[in-house]
């Protein structure tokens, strides 16, 4: 008996420790679920000799519960703008020193200076998109350019809204004509009575499963984002993407380094490494999702580089702006957004 | 003696990761830390009966309670038949009845979904037939047939281990002394099942509370349930101070209706029913 | 005719619980991903299955686990059981209580809580955190099986033993052990397909990239429907209806040595007392 345990005892803490023990050197990346070419990975670590610990995280926020509270620490990070913005005003991340990243020129200006990081100082753009409605041409026989079809009676339970606190109440904001990131409480409220409004027509709530349903017909009309939309054209040709006139919201999801990362260095060469023309081009084309410079995005297909829903015109870029991070603005879109859910 | 020493890693352990974490659940549900410093407060508790919560509760209450009943209606009869005497291949069936149970939770919710969409099995089927297209999912129904579906099996087997058990002379007896089936099914098996009935209700009712999972992938979103709003806290608001007050609402909601199901039978849950 | 009522309510019920599942293992063989049209019979799902690295590490994750924490529950829970049946009414009855706790409690406020402490305290959540949150669910369903084989025990015989000068844990190992091993072999099997299953527990107490496959069917699921669950729901089915089968097949045959053993107990005493070393043949 006393054999066994100490036997399992040493087993408990042989595993506990096998993850600990390497001499090479490490890199811990946290960045979203399906968000980049795995292959990049291999190349990173072929290249330069750094092993990657690769982790996922599905929302902002589940990433910054653990960041913050869990005490987990990781090298780079690659949250949303406005999460960017809540962890520079919580001292959460530290200063680039961006002449450790030669490639930072390719980027586009238009992906600089944007109200999170305004001086460019915390964060490097990596993949951005726009949100706005994927519709189906068959089943939908209005004119698509107005948020207002997704409260047209005569698609009821045909039309699905993201499980997305911010995203959905930026619909109804912009809808009533508000900013998306207004702190006022009325205003708030009556984008929330205007989503409890929306309620009985909405068939679900869905994040990713949204692509699937729009391919499969379960809906006519879906609130996407535009990499999603991207991605389900290609599947069902019937689909379109459109940016509402009266606005959206573009995002922006960019590589940060944490106040407690241990390996500064190896971030850095990941970060430039990961804003060469050829990776960049991987990435693209394994998620679907926009690249930030135009001489990468010269290198993809044409059907690719042309399509409107992945790279918008400059004129439709105009009407999105960016979601800004308010910490007591946050707790009455929380309250909101549980009202809607729970309603 | 030396054996009571036996129990001492063990009561260690429950001292730490049993009675500990309980203690957090109420200390965060009475204290307010987001100023850095701890200040003891109702304010957690006094948010649980805004309008909101208090309808997330009692859609909770009320889509468990269903489910319960349609899982009694369907799984009393299911167990009657098989602890008959007259019915073979018991142990066959038994194991057919099991087979379920023991597929993970997840993939026995997950299955629904290719059947109850729109453009899934079931309407696909009733089109065939006639029928128009009926909505089957992120709704009610879609997550009230979530829960008897995980929970069927748990209500079927503590009933039949205990009918099963019933002496057949006592069934006999009331017989012989001129009782048709109604009232032997009344006046003796009934009470007698009593104990089984209590466990199956409490192995459905209480997991039904308290589900998320069940809501989460067959609403799309649209149900909010206690579990729901209590994972929320946890996951993405870190509102430690209302997941924490929900979660004692939970157990006091548990151990109010364990206690009033228990009133109903004479057995308590300890002895007969668990195992 | 009550019979045909009855064999068909059965059957009715059967479909019911089998339709979905065998919806889903049909489904896995299907060429597309579409749940509405059959598009021939392929394997290609099953493959992608072996070859998806997320899903085989969720797979070792979870059987690990549940291995680890199921033997560390069986050896706490086994050496609790035997304290505390010599434990003080007051005594006994707050143990019980306490260890009935993460029965009755709901999975999420178990996971919560302890998600809670692990910060508080300042352990970073992952695969220890995950194990330590399994032992402490399957502790006590191992409590509650070996209890009542404890209190069925014939403590004469380990006294006895003892009279007879084997050291107290020799005799504990060879006389009360084995009579406990029903009850302690329930505890274990209950313990792993319990940490198996388990979703909500290790949802909130795991970190980083430790998932165990209860996990990965959620996240999977909650990107729509995907045929390589379907192909891990037809795996799993398979392997849980072959456990079955032998655990019946066990529960039969161990039946029989039971009882024959409780009769040799009987009539045999004095023999059993005298030939202790031989029991190690069994």
């Amino acid at each position: 008996m006393k054999k066994v345990l100490v036997i399992l005892l040493s087993a408990v803490i042989l595993l506990s420790i096998v993850g600990c023990a390497s001499d090479k050197e490490v890199l811990n990346v946290y960045n979203w679920g399906e968000y980049i070419d795995m292959a990049v990975i291999d190349m990173f670590e072929e290249e330069t000799g750094i092993k990657v610990n690769y982790n996922t995280f599905t929302t902002n926020e589940d990433m910054y519960v653990k960041l913050s509270k869990g005490r987990v620490s990781y090298d780079l990070v690659f949250p949303s703008d406005y999460m960017i913005q809540r962890m520079i005003q919580e001292d959460m991340l530290q200063k680039i020193n961006m002449e450790n990243i030669p490639n930072y020129s390719k980027i586009d200006d238009v992906h600089k200076n944007l109200s999170y990081d305004p001086n460019n100082e915390y964060s490097v753009p990596y993949l951005w998109g726009t949100v706005g409605i994927l519709y189906n041409k068959t089943m939908v026989s209005d004119t698509v350019d107005s948020w207002d079809i997704l409260w047209n009676e005569k698609y009821s339970q045909k039309i699905f809204m993201q499980d997305s606190q911010r995203d959905s109440m930026m619909v109804a904001l912009i809808k009533l004509g508000y900013s998306q990131n207004t702190t006022d409480q009325t205003q708030i409220d009556e984008a929330m009575n205007l989503l409890i409004e929306q309620k009985p027509l909405v068939l679900g709530y869905l994040v990713d499963e949204v692509k699937d349903k729009m391919v499969q017909k379960e809906g006519a009309l879906a609130v996407v984002w535009s990499g999603e939309a991207v991605d389900a054209m290609s599947m069902n040709e019937d689909l379109a993407y459109v940016i509402p006139k009266e606005g959206s919201n573009r995002w922006v999801d960019a590589m940060v380094i944490p106040k407690n990362a241990k390996n500064v260095s190896a971030a850095e060469k990941f970060i430039n490494f990961m804003l060469r023309d050829d990776i960049m081009v991987m990435n693209a084309n394994e998620t679907g999702y926009s690249i930030t410079s135009q001489s990468a995005i010269d290198l993809l297909d044409d059907e690719w580089k042309n399509n409107l829903a992945a790279f918008p015109t400059e004129d439709m870029l105009s009407r999105c702006s960016v979601f800004e991070y308010n910490a007591e603005a946050t707790v009455l879109y929380n309250k909101a957004w549980t009202e809607v859910t729970a309603h | 003696m030396s054996k009571r020493r036996f129990s001492l890693p063990y009561l260690i352990w429950m001292s730490i990761f049993i009675v500990v974490p309980l203690l957090l659940v109420v200390f965060y549900a009475f204290t307010d830390n987001s100023s850095g410093k701890t200040v003891f407060t109702l304010d957690h508790i006094k948010a649980i009966f805004e309008p909101l919560y208090l309808k997330v509760i009692g859609r909770s209450l009320y889509m468990s309670l269903i489910a319960t009943i349609v899982c009694f209606i369907l799984g009393y009869p299911a167990a009657m038949i098989l602890a008959s005497k007259d019915f073979a291949k018991k142990s066959t069936m038994l194991i057919l009845i099991v087979l379920p149970m023991w597929m993970n939770f997840l993939l026995r919710t997950y299955s629904w979904l290719s059947l109850l969409e729109n453009e899934g099995l079931i309407n696909r089927f009733l089109a065939l037939i006639g029928f128009g297209q009926v909505q089957l999912m992120y709704n009610n129904f879609a997550v009230v047939l979530g829960m008897v579906y995980n929970f069927l099996p748990f209500m079927i087997l503590p009933i039949y281990s205990v009918l099963v058990k019933i002496d057949k002379s006592v069934i006999e007896a009331a017989k012989d002394l001129g009782a048709n089936n109604i009232k032997v099914f009344g006046r003796v098996i009934f009470p007698l099942s009593m104990p089984g009935v209590i466990s199956g209700i409490t192995m459905t009712f209480m997991p039904a509370l308290s589900t998320f999972v069940i809501s989460r992938l067959l609403s799309g979103g649209k149900i909010t349930l206690i579990g729901n709003i209590i994972e929320q806290q946890f996951t993405i608001t870190g509102d430690w101070g209302l997941g924490s007050a929900l979660s004692l609402l939970l157990m006091v909601l548990i151990f109010v209706s364990m206690i009033f199901i228990n009133k109903y039978g004479d057995e308590s849950v300890g002895a007969g029913g668990l195992l | 005719m009550k019979k045909l009522l009855q064999r068909i309510y059965l059957f009715l019920i059967l479909l019911f619980l089998y339709a979905p599942i065998i919806v889903l293992i049909v489904y896995s063989f299907n060429e597309s991903k579409s749940r509405a049209v059959w598009q021939g019979f392929s394997l290609t799902w099953y493959q992608q299955l072996f070859t998806d690295s997320k899903i085989l590490n969720a797979l070792e994750t979870t059987l690990l686990i549940a291995l680890v924490a199921s033997v560390v529950a069986t050896v706490l829970g086994t050496f609790a059981a035997l304290g505390i049946i010599k434990m003080k009414k007051k005594t006994f009855e707050t143990v019980r209580t306490i260890t009935y706790i993460p029965v009755l409690n709901p999975d999420i406020v178990t996971g919560v809580s302890l998600m809670m402490l692990f910060a508080f305290v300042g352990i970073e959540l992952g695969f220890v955190s995950m194990l330590l949150a399994h032992i402490t669910f399957c502790t006590p369903y191992v409590i509650i099986s070996v209890l009542p084989k404890l209190y069925q025990t014939d403590i004469s015989v380990y006294e006895a033993a003892q009279d007879l000068g084997a050291t107290p844990f020799y005799a504990l190992r060879k006389t009360i052990i084995p009579q406990l091993m029903p009850g302690i072999i329930t505890g274990f099997l209950l313990s792993f397909t319990l940490s198996v299953d388990d979703f909500v527990i290790s949802y909130f107490t795991t970190g980083g990239h430790v998932e165990n496959l209860s996990m990965i069917i959620f996240s999977m699921a909650r990107k729509g429907v995907n045929p390589k669950i379907n192909a891990v729901s037809a795996l799993l089915f398979v392997t849980v209806m072959a456990l079955l089968l032998v655990v019946n097949k066990r529960e039969l045959s161990s039946k029989k040595r039971i009882s024959k053993n409780n009769k040799d107990t009987f009539l045999n005493r004095e023999k059993q007392i005298l030939s202790i070393g031989e029991n190690e043949e069994k």
